[in-house]
Order: C-alpha cells, then sequence, then structure tokens
C-alpha cells in the first residue's frame, strides 16, 4: 500500500488543457474521491495516475517513486472501470486469475489466490461461468476481484458504480467501503455523484474545468466550501447564493443585505463589489422578529424535512426546515441564518477566509 | 384465446415467408445445381435439347478434367485392355490416358494465391486498422480517404500500368506477383471493414490488460485480437472470394507458372471439342475451398462475442 502524490500536474490535448496544474497528496490506506461535473478532468487525472496517460508537465509518486513516464505496467497498480472491462472470451475465475497469470505465477498459486478474494466477495461458486450472463452487480464484483488479487500498490476506480441501477448502486457502495476497510489499500475514486463522495470518501478533490478547487474531508468541504462552485455542487439542494453589493472590512462580524445586518464569522479578508453570502438550507431559519424577510414561493414536502423555497431581496433561496412546521404559499416570513455557518464570497467567487473556516481553507 | 399476438407473426404470413425463402432459394441454386449436374453428365446429354432433368451419371467430365487423352487406333486398345475404371471410360472413345492435365496444379496455384493473399490481407489489414482506430495519427482521415480511394474505380483499370510495371520488376506470371496484386486490392476493403470493428471494441480491455501487465503488443494479440474474431473472419471470407474468383488480371499477368483457375478452366473447353461436362466439374470443384472456408468461420459470424461482457 502506498502514499501517492500529485505535483503539479498538467495534461494537454493539442490546443485543449484538460487539468491544469493540480497538486494532492493521498495518504497510504486513504480512500479518496476526485469529484467534479463531466469533461472537469477528473478521469484524465486518474488515467495519468494509472499510467495509461501521460502527464504533459509535474510529477506523480506512487510510494515515493517517480512514475510520471513509466508504463501502467509498472506501476503495481489496479484499475477498474465503469463498464468493467471483463474479458468476454474468459469466464470469471480467469478474468480474476488474469493479471497474476501476466506476472509468471503459477497455476496453483493463482488459483488458491482467486479462490481466496472470490470468497470475500461471495463469488465462489460463479467462477466457472462466462462473464456474459452475469448481472452488473457480479461484474462489478468480478472486476473489483481481478482488482484485488493483485494485492496491488493502490486501487483506481472510474466510477465503479456508474453502470448500476440506483437501487443496487448504494448497496454496492456500501459493500465497496467495508471491503476498503477491510484490506485497507490505498483507492482513488473518480465520480460525479456528490452523495457518493461523502458517503464513500475519506478525503475529496473537487475539480472543475481542470482546476483542484478544493481538497479535503468531507465534512470539511460541505461546510467550508473554498469557492462558489463546490458551494453549488455539492449539497442537495445546493448551497443558497445571496448576491449583494458592498463591503466586508477585516475583522468584521456583521455584512449589510438591503437594510438588515447579518451576523457573520469574523472577517479575515477585505473584499468588496458584487460579493455573496452562501448559507446552506439547514441553517435558515424562521423567526418573524427578523427584518429580514421573503416571501414563500412552493414547499416540498420530504418527509421529516421540507424544502421552502423563498423569494428574497438577494435572489431566490432553498430552506430546509421541519416538515412539522407550518408554511403557506405566498406567505412573508422573517428570515435567521445561523451566524456559525456562514461563508462569503468575493467577486471571483473565492470564499473569504474568516474565524470559522480559517482552519480548514487557510493551509491552502 | 385470441391468435393474436405483437411478436409472434400469423400462421399465414409464416408460410408467406417460407415460400418466399425457398423461392428465393431455388432461383439463387439452380444455376449451382445446373453446374453441378453437367458435370456428371455425359457429352451429349450435356447438350440435349430440351435438357436431361434425369439422366445416367458419369465420371467422364471428371476424368476429362483431371487428363489429356490421345486417339489410339482399335488394334492398340484391343492389345492393351483398359485396366481402371478411369481408362475404360475413355476407351469408350477410343482414347487412352497420356498424362495428368494442368487442372491439378492451376488449381493448386489458385489456393496457394488466393489464400496468401487473403492471410497478408487480413494481417496488414488489422494492424493498420488497429492503428487507425487507436492512434492519434496525422492526416489520420486524409489517409483512410486515399486507401479507400484505390478502390473507386474497378482495379482493371489500372491493368495496362500494373502490367508493365510487373514486367519492369519481373513480377509477371508469379505467385509472389499474384499474391502482392490481390493483397493490393483488398487492403483497403481490409483496413475499411477491420477499423469498423476494433472501433467496436472498448478501449478499456486494453487499458485493463496494459495495468495487468501486459506490453502493448501482448495487449493487442491476446484481448484485441480474440474479440476482433468476428470481423476478421468476415474480411477473411470477402478476400478469400475476391482473389479465388479474379479473371481478369490472371488472364492479363499468368500464363505458364502461376495461372489461377479462372482463366484455365475456360481452355479446357478447347480439348477434344466442346467438352461441357469438364468445364462443369472444373467449375465444381473450384467452388468448394470457398465453400469450405466460409462454412468453418461461419460460427464467428454468427456469433456476437462481445454480447453481454459491456454494459453501453
Amino acid at each position: 500500500m502506498a502514499q501517492i502524490r500529485i505535483d503539479q500536474v498538467r495534461k494537454e490535448f493539442g490546443e485543449f488543457t484538460a487539468v491544469q496544474s493540480s497538486s494532492f497528496t493521498i495518504e497510504d490506506g486513504e480512500f479518496f474521491m476526485l469529484l467534479g461535473p463531466s469533461g472537469c478532468g477528473k478521469t484524465t487525472t486518474l488515467r495519468m495516475m494509472a499510467g495509461l496517460e501521460l502527464p504533459t508537465s509535474g510529477e506523480i509518486y506512487i510510494d515515493g517513486e517517480e512514475v510520471g513516464m513509466k508504463p501502467a505496467s509498472q506501476r503495481d497498480i489496479a484499475f477498474v472501470f465503469q463498464m468493467f472491462a471483463l474479458y468476454p472470451h474468459m469466464n470469471v475465475g480467469k478474468n480474476m486469475g488474469y493479471p497474476l497469470r501476466s506476472q509468471g505465477m503459477s497455476r496453483a498459486e493463482t488459483d488458491r489466490r482467486v479462490r481466496e478474494v472470490a470468497r470475500i466477495l461471495d463469488i465462489e461458486h460463479m467462477l466457472d461461468r462466462p462473464v456474459g450472463g452475469l448481472s452488473g452487480g457480479d461484474r462489478q464484483r468480478v472486476a473489483l476481484g481481478r482488482a484485488i488479487v493483485r494485492e496491488p500498490k493502490a486501487f483506481f476506480m472510474d466510477e465503479p458504480l456508474g453502470a448500476l441501477d440506483a437501487e443496487f448502486r448504494e448497496h454496492m457502495a456500501e459493500e465497496l467501503r467495508a471491503l476498503h476497510d477491510r484490506i485497507n489499500a490505498t483507492t482513488v475514486y473518480v465520480t460525479h455523484d456528490q452523495l457518493e463522495a461523502m458517503q464513500m470518501g475519506d478525503k475529496i478533490v473537487v475539480m472543475n474545468h481542470g482546476v483542484v478547487e478544493q481538497f479535503g474531508k468531507p465534512q470539511e468541504v460541505y461546510d467550508w466550501p473554498a469557492t462558489r462552485f463546490v458551494a453549488q455542487f455539492i449539497g442537495s439542494p445546493a448551497m443558497n447564493l445571496m448576491a449583494f453589493d458592498g463591503d466586508v472590512a477585516t475583522g468584521s462580524q456583521t455584512i449589510r443585505m438591503g437594510d438588515a445586518p447579518i451576523a457573520i464569522p469574523e472577517n479575515r479578508q477585505r473584499a468588496s463589489g458584487a460579493l455573496s453570502l452562501g448559507v446552506r438550507p439547514e441553517h435558515i431559519g424562521f423567526d418573524d422578529a427578523s427584518r429580514y424577510r421573503g416571501k414563500v414561493v412552493a414547499a416540498e414536502y420530504l418527509g421529516t424535512t421540507q424544502i421552502v423555497t423563498i423569494d428574497t431581496p438577494n435572489g431566490q433561496i432553498k430552506a430546509r426546515a421541519d416538515s412539522t412546521v407550518s408554511v403557506h404559499e405566498g406567505e412573508m416570513l422573517g428570515l435567521t441564518f445561523d451566524p456559525r455557518t456562514l461563508t462569503v464570497f468575493d467577486e471571483e467567487g473565492r470564499a473569504l477566509l474568516s474565524s470559522a473556516n480559517e482552519g480548514v481553507l487557510g493551509h491552502g | 384465446m385470441s391468435s393474436f399476438s405483437v411478436t409472434e407473426p400469423s400462421r399465414r404470413m409464416k408460410s408467406f415467408a417460407a415460400f418466399m425463402v425457398i423461392a428465393y432459394a431455388i432461383i439463387t441454386l439452380l444455376p449451382l445445381l445446373w453446374i453441378i449436374a453437367t458435370g456428371f453428365k455425359s457429352p451429349s446429354d450435356a447438350i440435349a435439347y430440351p435438357p436431361k432433368i434425369v439422366f445416367e451419371p458419369t465420371l467422364e467430365g471428371y476424368v476429362n478434367l483431371f487428363t489429356t487423352r490421345t486417339r489410339q487406333t482399335a488394334e492398340f486398345l484391343a492389345e492393351n485392355p483398359p485396366t481402371t475404371w478411369y481408362e475404360k471410360i475413355v476407351a469408350q472413345y477410343g482414347m487412352v490416358i497420356a498424362g495428368p492435365s494442368r487442372f491439378g496444379e492451376r488449381f493448386l496455384n489458385s489456393v496457394i494465391i488466393g489464400f496468401g493473399s487473403t492471410f497478408l490481407s487480413v494481417f496488414l489489414g488489422t494492424l493498420a486498422a488497429y492503428a487507425f482506430s487507436r492512434y492519434r495519427i496525422p492526416l489520420k482521415d486524409d489517409l483512410l480517404f486515399f486507401i479507400l480511394s484505390t478502390r473507386m474505380m474497378p482495379p482493371i483499370a489500372v491493368a495496362i500500368p500494373i502490367f508493365l510495371m510487373f514486367r519492369q520488376l519481373g513480377l509477371s506470371d508469379t505467385h509472389a506477383g499474384m499474391i502482392l496484386l490481390y493483397t493490393a486490392v483488398n487492403l483497403s476493403l481490409s483496413v475499411w471493414l477491420l477499423k469498423g470493428f476494433i472501433d467496436e471494441i472498448p478501449r478499456e480491455y486494453e487499458e485493463s490488460a496494459l495495468i495487468d501487465g501486459y506490453t502493448r503488443f501482448q495487449a493487442f494479440y491476446k484481448v484485441v485480437l480474440p474479440q476482433a474474431a468476428t470481423g476478421i473472419a468476415s474480411t477473411a471470407i470477402f478476400c478469400l472470394i475476391f482473389a479465388w474468383n479474379e479473371y481478369a488480371f490472371a488472364v492479363l499477368l499468368t500464363s505458364g507458372q502461376a495461372q489461377t483457375a479462372p482463366p484455365f478452366i475456360p481452355t479446357i473447353i478447347g480439348v477434344g471439342g466442346q467438352d461441357w461436362p469438364a468445364v462443369a466439374a472444373g467449375a465444381t470443384i473450384f467452388l468448394v475451398p470457398v465453400m469450405v472456408f466460409t462454412i468453418l468461420l461461419r460460427k464467428h459470424l454468427l456469433r456476437g462475442i462481445t454480447f453481454g461482457a459491456v454494459r453501453k
């Protein structure tokens, strides 16, 4: 198992820059998520780590060794593809044993390892079957099995659950996480599904347009987004971004939206112009005493909670409220925002450092 | 109880379909059956009018196809009575067998040139198609168009330049020359067909093999080739059919050494009158290799081997 470090890696395809100098470190044994919308460069980054693409510049270290220009076969890693890539002309057992045979392992030893892994994955009974007739989940298990038998330094997975039915995906996600905890292998996992990333990852990198937007633990990324993009990409519904013109001085603890003062964590970075206030739907409260008011447009009942859509002077926002709270369309509500959880974004969409988020964002 | 179904055609439609298939089969197979039957007729039965559907089969045509014969006096025949069945057939006409005909070696030439050029076309075509499918090649589209453009006129249109080139290079009437020519003609077809098949094979298979520790060539050999089997088989059949049946270049470029069966078969007619049964026998034997080859590869043509292994 190994630490993986990406240092100023960049990838260009002709004129198009797929990945702009990105750096991050994946610790030994971590379950690491590369998250972003399609075309953001996450898959390209993973493929460079695996050796399926060569970086235009920058260095990739696996286990302290620079491997950027080494072919995939010499990196001792395993890759699980979205479409599984099981060899259709081989049965389940042969598929799983294939990487071992390529290393020149004896037939008996290969068999023993394949059986052992098949037992872990609960696919022992289907070793002699052709892969064609297997269900999506079973094929995914076989693909995982083929990765695991090698006991590689790291597992790379490119949306491995993307091809499964929604219902089954959740089950496989749990299974995958449990498997990771059991064999404790460094795993890099590409997904565009923020829920999957939050659910499974020890750490998340959020990418957009080939740029690493943020890098951290799921909760840090959720609570303290570094950019407006991250704020909107993670969370469902997304973080509300309330636009306001103004100025925030260093040390300031309030902002003014309209004529209402709103308390924020103590600001550490001066900014002015077209700013926005980021607030998670669950951090909005209803209080008739508040001077900041909005009109209810719709309420969406979700069981224990409801999502209330509210028109405010600073744009439409969504609040998550207890479903016992009664709201009516057209009603004017006084709104409060939990001051400990707010983030102010500057004109470029970067989060301003504050007493609350500097612990997360301050170190880069 | 309703007999109406969306997926199951009605009984009447089924019988109609069966009738159409049988009618079509009869129309296409009739000339073939005619040729095969003629091969077993005697020369007089072969030209009888109205044509004889029922006749006494004889191997005369086949004997004539494989032998050369000379006329002998009745005394000679009386002194040396025919011993084998084929000598007896010939003796009815006052002839003796002088030696084997050249059909055997012409047929062998056809096999060497046909299969040789098919192998080369498919081998080179697979490599080229793989490269076109997987690598970033400068001017790729132009190159592919150029390759296809070699088939935009009938090959025989360039007969004279090729004739002169072959003469200059000493390739006229050689096996190598004919293999080269048929390979050149077939290669564009084979590159295009195989590129289509290889494009369909997801790259992930090779990438998976690369990560599993195989070299690029091993990945190609062990993962891509087995999955391209369907495409390779159908391409090989197309190439073989062209090379096997090609007539015009064979007439023009071969005579003694490397002559193939197509230009030879019509010459049989001139040996001792219009010997239609021998010609028909030659055509019948000539059909066999392509048929056998196609039947052998049939299972590859019908089997979609990637079925179910990839979820798209």
